[in-house]
């Protein structure tokens, strides 16, 4: 293999301008959107007492678990010592940032007490899986900024190794802290389960690798750069078999939610009769964000096209939004049982399926959320050196063809 | 071990009253605690707790919440939100057996856990256990995450989604933070009884009883031990400062 090099992207062309126009509008119609939510108070968005987290997570936490996974080629370089996935890794731990940088900016705009980040910076509760993951997201953003460095700086190239490592640890540890906020809550028949934790990894993993593969097959294609066939199909394949650890996944969860007696109501709930969360569930998650990208992905007419790529990681990641909602939404719309064998009425909504229709507002902030991490990437790619100047299969794998044959 | 059962919480009160009964009467005992001067510390010498009796609990009657909503100015307050949106620190709830049809009325709000999960979630600390087993939300360093509101069993915590006037000096509510009942702290500080106790007794149902959980010879305590109670949601091992007879 030839050493690699490394360039900024021009970024002078029309249509990174128009790029970064339409995502920054994006991100200003999100910031307006929490201004908004801040000056009136939550009543201008969907959220109740009833369903206290709305939209916005949906796409904070996608975002914070797809932040994760995005580090995946990073990794598998470093610490699985892939060549064929070096050269991409230092794109891999700026999106990762970005990602991460966006999810939480969306986390912490929706709080009631925006202002008060510097209490939830200097006052922590040591038993809060929410207050660890304060910690977790701080460090990870430290580790990878130090791998990134570690990674462009040809005379410390060495060193990135350990970075790598550390950061793939922090990176597992941080999305079972993500998966962990809802495995806690023991109040709500769809979230206690250990379960979640790795089921979250996995779906860090796919939604991850469908963030990067996009991004990064839009770099190369819009800087005019090459990128071989070899690096796309590798990754594809690889973003197969993750969506197949969903499923899996998601499988195991509800067999296993199943399997208690308790837990049947809400299962029935969210697999047979929830309305709308039944039908993101079947048709979003499952039909849309698994079974179509692996057809995409495998079937033999459609394997080689890059377009059919680019719409199987859309629908990941459309499956895997669809798929926040259902566990977050869905998981508080389902009543909460504390008299079983009894039919509860109340002044306060017990007992009853809860409603919850998310607002303009609080979808531009998710948005916002998401385009503020990919124009971050945008501006990474033009002001740093971390994209190589080509692709191409004979230049980071020459024996690709002759393997593939 | 924290999530005491109902046993090993009496067999440890005794042994506390025992040892605090080595130096006073119990009587004299009863007496010290109560007289706690103002702006001394709760202290864990107390359990304060609550006892519902739901069979005189009368189905329709909501005079308990009308004076926890006097007492702490909620209810009216909140002119832009939802009905899903408004706070509400007590309910009452009617209970219909699916197989007998048995109607069944009762009063919820926070149920004081002696481990609650709202306070082992908050990220900040603002969800906190008073010593005494109080819980309440310091509204100051409360950033209005909601995971209390996520993780409390008996949704007894509201979210302020509007900016709110006229309020009570020692009810401080406010936009973008969580409450929820805080056992009318105020009262219960100053020797008194949580409002809704009150006008549930001066009503005449007697189906609310409020006092020392961890004092063998308060009312609370002779009933508890008489006829039992219940927790709602017992299977979460909670040790709730609310219980419930006839559930
Ligand atoms: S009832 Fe809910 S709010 Fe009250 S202490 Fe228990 S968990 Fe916290
Ligand atoms: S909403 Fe306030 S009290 Fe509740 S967990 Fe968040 S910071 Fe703590």
């Amino acid at each position: 293999m030839k050493a690699i090099r490394y360039r900024e992207i021009d970024g002078n062309s029309l249509g990174y301008f128009a790029l970064v126009g339409i995502l920054g509008l994006i991100v200003a119609a999100g910031g307006l959107a929490a201004l908004y939510m801040e000056h009136n108070g939550h009543w201008v968005t969907g959220m109740t007492n009833q369903v206290v987290w709305g939209m916005p997570h949906v796409f904070a936490v996608f975002l914070i678990v797809a932040a994760s996974g995005a580090l995946n080629v990073a990794s598998i370089s470093s610490v699985f010592n892939k060549k064929a996935y070096k050269p991409l890794a230092p794109l891999s731990a700026i999106l990762a940032v970005c990602l991460l940088l966006g999810g939480l900016t969306v986390l912490v705009l929706d709080l009631g007490q925006p202002d008060r980040l510097v209490v939830a910076m200097t006052k922590y509760n040591f038993k809060s899986i929410f207050a660890w993951n304060m910690i977790l997201y701080n460090g990870f953003i430290a580790i990878v900024a130090v791998y990134i460095w570690l990674m462009m700086e040809r005379k410390m190239n060495v060193y990135s190794k350990y970075a790598g490592f550390a950061a793939f640890f922090w990176r597992l540890i941080l999305t079972t802290g993500t998966g962990s906020i809802f495995g806690f809550i023991v109040a709500r028949q769809a979230y206690d389960a250990a379960i979640m934790a790795p089921m979250f990894v996995i779906m860090s993993f796919a939604y991850g690798l469908a963030v990067f593969m996009l991004v990064m097959m839009a770099s190369y294609k819009w800087s005019g750069r090459e990128l071989g066939e070899g690096t796309i199909q590798r990754m594809k394949s690889l973003l197969g078999v993750f969506i197949g650890a969903v499923l899996y996944f998601l499988l195991a969860y509800h067999l296993t939610n199943l399997y208690g007696t308790e837990n049947h109501g809400v299962e029935a709930f969210l697999l047979v009769d929830g309305g709308i969360y039944t039908k993101l569930f079947w048709y979003g998650t499952i039909l849309i964000g698994c079974l179509a990208p692996l057809f995409l992905i495998f079937c033999r007419f459609t394997k080689n096209s890059n377009t059919a790529i680019v719409i199987a990681c859309i629908l990941v990641i459309l499956g895997g939004l669809s798929q926040m909602y259902v566990i977050i939404i869905g998981g508080q719309a389902y009543p909460m049982e504390m008299f079983p064998g009894k039919i509860v009425e109340s002044g306060f909504f017990d007992g009853g399926v809860k409603s919850y229709t998310p607002t303009l507002a609080e979808t531009l902030l998710g948005l916002g959320g998401f385009a503020l991490a990919l124009i971050m990437v945008s501006l990474a790619v033009k002001v740093l050196r971390c994209l190589p100047v080509s692709m191409a299969d004979k230049d980071v794998d020459p024996h690709y063809k002759a393997e593939a044959k | 071990m924290k999530q005491d059962t109902d046993m090993n919480r009496r067999r440890f009160l005794g042994q506390a009253a025992a040892a605090a009964g080595l130096a006073v009467a119990p009587g004299v005992m009863l007496y010290e605690v109560q007289a706690r001067p103002a702006g001394e510390a709760a202290t864990s010498k107390q359990r304060w707790g609550m006892l519902i009796d739901t069979t005189k609990c009368e189905v329709g009657c909501n005079d308990c919440v009308t004076a926890c909503k006097t007492e702490n100015g909620w209810g009216a307050s909140e002119t832009k939100s939802s009905t899903e949106q408004q706070a509400q620190w007590i309910r009452k709830v009617k209970l219909t057996d699916k197989q007998t049809g048995h109607v069944q009325s009762l009063p919820l709000m926070c149920q004081h856990c002696e481990t609650p999960p709202c306070v082992d979630v908050c990220p900040t600390g603002a969800s906190m256990k008073r010593a005494d087993g109080i819980v309440l939300v310091d509204k100051h360093i409360c950033i209005g995450c909601r995971y209390c509101m996520m993780a409390c069993p008996y949704k007894a915590r509201s979210f302020i989604h509007e900016s709110l006037s006229g309020q009570k000096a020692h009810a401080p509510r406010g936009l973008g933070t969580v409450e929820s009942c805080t056992l009318c702290v105020h009262r219960v500080d100053k020797d008194g009884t949580p409002a809704c106790v009150e006008s549930c007794n001066a009503k005449g149902h007697k189906a609310m009883y409020f006092g020392d959980l961890n004092d063998p010879n308060s009312e609370i305590s002779k009933r508890l031990k008489e006829f039992g109670g219940q927790q709602i949601r017992a299977d979460l091992g909670l040790n709730t400062g609310v219980r419930y007879q006839g559930l």
